[in-house]
């Protein structure tokens, strides 16, 4: 085991799989000589070369498209997309092509592609270096979601995406790039794409989160159970497409009381989801709303700190809707 | 003015900086945006500029140490109050590591409309649903009543507005199904779980895993409290309808002895234990669902008759399984009356987050050796053994002594001709 | 057609000859065989076409006008190594690259057996088994970046000597992705031939209010790689460029974008009206420079076909289209459950 942190997580697996299979490479914003804007390609370009990790310019439409033409001919491309708030370009070569393919051509292409996405707001980002997108490409056939928030996961799953003959979209809170520190294995292992985990054991409510949110949840589920013995039930989810259904209903069906935890807006969200899931295959176990944390129904996310503190979700926003569910 | 100079937040995602090389001294006169000191970040590497102008008084960081952003690592005295340098993100844990850090995150006051910064809390999510509570049945109720045939109507909810939960459900089936439990192929039981054994095995588990207890016996000659009972169980029986036992007794003088020594009268909170300023006594009530613990609040406020009222109301109502939420509330300390099942002597489990238990045992008629005007001899009396555990993190032997001894004070004082109004 | 013009400038060519009268890498039969593509394509064109008109074909997108275009730029290049990514008009290209005129029926039919998306998609939309070509989508210019991607792909490999070749229109011209695939193509002199037949219109609106240009050639030069534009009608003209492209991009000369101007004779597709935009004396004008006519002349003047040989090439076109038209309409739907297969990997 080693200790690392979910960006040097990231920079393992690709350096892993770079080194393991000569059709990966990489291409996006600033990943060559400067080794990637959060440093995640950092050292590629000398172990790797130039042809290998290839700085682009300033294009997202054809970083994902040029990775999708790479990827159905035979390639395993990484594409970065620097920010998630950059992706809206690139969104119809991911959403209207990539996720596709396949389908499209009846199996006879594999868009063996992975679409790295750093996300996510409580960085002091401000309005275009926040965004949670995953609510869209999570709503899109074809393609697989995966958003880890711990370094085990990130390695794992990273690995698991590179490796996988459909288009995946890794989402990297960029929060928790140095933040959220652990242990994961040296070398290769790979985590399953399309399975929760139980992150934290309850019998009084399930909370459903993924992200950097897990973090926040598993603090106020701390918080509930030292001050009020509530033990909170806390999945995360890792996968958003596919999401693992039998573990969400499995764990609502014994605490019968649900809670979503999202830093993404509420509206036809990934909570809205999982909320609908609940209510169709948990509803006779359920005793109390499924109710949700989310940010107000605004653009994230102010800048100025005061503001962003009342945007985002935080430990003790959850402990007090854990309360309110708990006290019905 | 002296003012601490921290180490600036340097980019998104950055949580710490190593401080490469100093380019002031201490004692140096610095203007305002003067080059301070070059730090390395794993994003990058930058001067950080004097936040004024002024004279540095100290530099607390070295060279080639490593420091959490926001970190102190110089002082100065300004010639003006700096602006605060940006906050970051305001929820911000710190550090590099996960670790939960509950003194940080607090607790929250419910329905206090105050969010975490001291913005209002607006998060319209969490606004309880319109309709009434008091008769929606959740899905869950709804199908176990189905289910089992139980009338919702005739079950109490314990819920909020006594909304019906489903433990208050799963309890009704319990009871109900309490004769028709299963029998395994040697002849095993099934202990049907029913939600207060679940809750109270769980209880029990974690106080005698939290709490250190000890424990401390003894004896009381209580010939004039049984004199007075007998004495008054026809009047209280006549006056007030209650079968009049020993119960109201101890309790009386329990509440009395807590008054006198606070220590045993207080609870744990999180991490603090707080001396509670009322005497709410718990008392151990075997149910058939299980153990219960109903609570007599302010229960050095009454006369024993009083007390026995009280004392019977609550133990029927907790027989019949219709205590209400705050009846089993607020209890400070637990008075375990095992003498009622024949026991002499028994180790009792702190009722956490409480810190002591006492155990009243039975009253049996011994030889005891009494001293009648200088001359030693042997007397039968009526004994009652009292047993009492306590947290030993907060409670010394000679402060458990103490309450025992004023307890059993307070019981031999007893007599025939004692009022019990 | 000699060096290629790096200026990109636009360079016209108006007829090629070799010393037996034709282009280099042509001969005889090659040419008539290119002939009777196009009557193929043609008749097929016209009967999916009425097909529509009968209820039978949800939706065509004519090549009628494009015919010489497609079928010269396929013969200048190596079907067996070279990538071709197309786009919803293609019939003729297609048709060339060897798929059967019962494929294309089955995919306007929407039968089963339909090969490149057992019948999902629009006709010609999906990948071929047996034909190195894909179209993924009716979002016109995405294909651009992709094939700048296979190309790409080819460079990492070190597989060299291939050409990926990518259609367009003008319409697609106008697209960001455009830009962006041309541009990295350029940066990276990667082996792509950008091939633009613009037929003058996006829809209904006329290239000059596309752009302010003449030509999508001249673009080439902000991407630092040659533009050629030439006669699409001429199908020896368009074979010549379109082969001196390919040549250069083997000898790893970067990119070319070659533009075949063409005539669209028919609506955009089977739901527009062009006489909404198009006066009846342009309409009277494009249907006088029809390509197969054009071909047609080419090629008895040149002695390579004469009136019964060109009437023959009619007549067993005309036989394969009933032929094909016959078994696809004999064919079944594939099943409603097949559309439940091949989202993910199986």
């Amino acid at each position: 085991m080693a200790t690392m942190n979910v960006l040097e997580a990231v920079r393992d697996a690709m350096r892993l799989e770079m080194r393991r299979d000569p059709n990966v490479f990489i291409l996006g914003e600033d990943v060559g000589a400067r080794g990637g804007v959060f440093l995640a390609t950092n050292g590629f370009v000398a172990e790797f070369g130039e042809q290998r990790v290839i700085d682009t310019p300033l294009a997202e439409s054809s970083i994902v498209g040029i990775a999708l033409g790479a990827a159905v001919s035979g390639m395993r491309p990484i594409a970065e997309i620097q920010f998630g708030d950059f992706i809206w370009p690139a969104i119809n070569q991911l959403v209207g092509e990539a996720a596709r393919a396949r389908y499209g051509t009846a199996g006879q292409r594999n868009a063996s592609m992975v679409v790295r996405v750093p996300h996510g707001g409580g960085v002091r980002g401000g309005l275009y270096h926040s965004q949670s997108v995953e609510a869209l490409l999570a709503h899109t056939p074809g393609l697989k979601v995966v958003a880890p928030s711990t370094p085990y996961d990130a390695k794992g799953l990273l690995i698991s995406a590179i490796r996988d003959d459909d288009p995946v979209v890794f989402l990297e809170h960029k929060r928790t790039y140095r933040l959220v520190r652990g242990e994961a294995p040296e070398g290769y292992y790979t985590e399953p794409i399309g399975r929760a985990e139980i992150k934290r054991r309850g019998e009084d409510l399930t909370v459903i989160t993924y992200g950097l949110m897990l973090h926040y949840t598993l603090q106020a589920a701390e918080q509930v159970s030292e001050s009020e013995g509530i033990e909170a039930e806390v999945i995360d989810l890792r996968t958003l497409r596919p999401l693992d259904v039998d573990t969400v209903i499995e764990s609502v069906r014994r605490t019968s009381k649900a809670l979503i935890v999202q830093e993404d807006t509420p509206v036809a969200s990934i909570g809205s989801e999982v909320a609908a899931v609940i209510a169709d295959r948990a509803f006779f176990d359920l005793d109390g709303p499924v109710r949700r944390v989310t940010p107000p129904d605004f653009p994230p996310m102010p800048y100025s700190p005061l503001q962003e503190a009342e945007y985002m979700p935080s430990p003790n926003k959850i402990s007090y809707a854990i309360r309110q569910l708990i006290d019905l | 003015m002296a003012y601490k100079i921290e180490m600036p937040r340097v980019g998104e995602s950055v949580v710490e900086a190593v401080i490469d090389k100093w380019l002031v001294k201490a004692g140096q006169r610095v203007e305002e945006y003067d080059p301070l000191v070059e730090v390395v970040t794993d994003k990058v590497a930058m001067e950080i500029p004097a936040p004024a102008s002024g004279t540095i008084t100290k530099i607390v960081v070295a060279a080639g140490d490593t420091v959490p952003i926001g970190a102190v690592i110089a002082e100065m005295d300004a010639d003006d109050a700096p602006e605060r340098s940006d906050p970051g993100p305001v929820e911000s844990q710190g550090g590099t590591s996960y670790t939960p850090n509950f003194d940080r995150t607090g607790t929250l006051v419910q329905e206090a409309n105050v969010g975490p910064t001291g913005g209002v809390f607006r998060d319209t999510s969490l606004q309880a649903p319109p309709q009434s509570p008091h008769t929606a049945l959740s899905p869950v109720v709804m199908r176990l009543a189905a289910e089992h045939g139980i009338d919702p109507a005739s079950v109490k909810g314990t819920g909020r507005s006594g909304r019906i939960t489903k433990s208050d459900i799963l309890a009704a089936v319990s009871r109900r199904n309490r004769a028709a439990h299963s029998i395994g192929d040697d002849g095993d039981e099934l202990l049907i779980q029913n939600p207060v054994k679940k809750l109270t095995a769980e209880h029990m588990a974690r106080s005698w895993r939290e709490i250190p207890h000890a424990w401390s016996a003894i004896e009381i000659d209580v010939s004039g409290m049984v004199a007075c009972r007998q004495a008054n169980r026809e009047s209280a029986l006549g006056r007030h309808g209650v079968n009049l036992t020993y119960l109201p007794f101890t309790l009386w003088a329990a509440a009395r002895s807590l008054a006198e020594n606070k220590l045993l009268n207080s609870t744990w909170q999180g991490n603090r234990a707080y001396v509670r300023a009322r005497i709410n006594l718990g008392i151990a009530v075997a149910t058939h669902d299980g153990l219960v613990v109903p609570v007599l609040h302010d229960a050095d406020a009454g006369s024993v008759s009083q007390m026995a009222v009280r004392v019977s109301k609550i133990v029927s109502k907790a027989r019949e399984g219709k205590l209400d939420l705050e009846d089993v509330r607020g209890g400070t300390f637990t008075l375990n009356n095992t003498g009622a099942l024949g026991s002499v002597l028994g180790g009792a489990i702190i009722n956490h987050p409480q810190t002591a238990i006492l155990t009243t045992e039975t009253v049996v008629k011994r030889p005891v050796a009494v001293s009648l005007e200088g001359r030693d001899k042997i007397e039968v009396r009526e004994m009652m053994n009292a047993c009492l555990s306590f947290d030993h993190r907060l409670i010394d032997g000679a402060e458990a002594a103490a309450f025992l001894q004023d307890f059993k004070g307070r019981l031999e004082s007893i007599d025939a001709d004692s009022t019990i109004e | 057609m000699g060096k290629m013009n790096s200026t990109g400038r636009e360079t016209q060519i108006a007829s090629s000859a070799g010393p037996a009268g034709l282009p280099d890498g042509l001969d005889a039969a090659g040419v008539v065989e290119m002939y009777r593509t196009m009557i193929l394509s043609r008749m097929l064109d016209e009967r999916v076409w009425l097909m529509n008109r009968q209820g039978k074909a949800a939706i065509v997108a004519s090549a009628q006008g494009h015919e010489a275009a497609q079928v010269a730029s396929v013969r200048a290049l190596d079907p067996s190594r070279d990538h071709f990514l197309i786009y919803y008009r293609q019939f003729t290209a297609m048709l060339a690259l060897g798929v059967t005129p019962l494929e294309l029926l089955c995919g306007f039919l929407a039968k089963s057996g339909e090969p490149m998306s057992e019948a999902r998609q629009f006709p010609l939309h999906g990948s071929h088994p047996r034909v190195d070509l894909f179209s993924f989508s009716n979002v016109v210019g995405t294909q651009l970046p992709q094939a700048v991607g296979v190309a790409l792909a080819d460079r990492l490999r070190g597989d060299q000597g291939r050409v990926t070749i990518v259609y367009f229109g003008d319409g697609a011209a106008s697209q960001g992705d455009c830009h962006e695939a041309m541009n990295f193509a350029g940066i990276h002199r990667l082996p792509v031939l950008f091939f633009c037949e613009n037929n003058g219109y996006a829809t209904s609106v006329p290239l000059q209010r596309q752009m302010a240009v003449e030509s999508v050639a001249v673009r080439a030069a902000g991407y630092g790689f040659p533009g050629v534009s030439v006669d699409g009608r001429d199908m020896f003209a368009v074979y010549q460029a379109t082969k001196d492209a390919a040549d250069s991009i083997r000898a790893e000369g970067g990119p070319v974008l070659v533009e075949a101007k063409v005539d669209r004779l028919l609506p955009h597709t089977t739901d527009d009206d062009h006489t909404l935009y198009r006066s009846p004396d342009d309409i009277g004008q494009m249907r006088g420079r029809d390509p197969i006519d054009v071909t047609s002349r080419a090629l008895r003047e040149r002695r390579l076909m004469d009136e019964d040989g060109d009437k023959s090439i009619r007549q067993e076109a005309r036989r394969l289209v009933i032929e094909a038209t016959d078994r696809a309409e004999a064919l079944p739907y594939p099943d409603a459950e097949a559309m439940y297969r091949h989202l993910y990997a199986e």
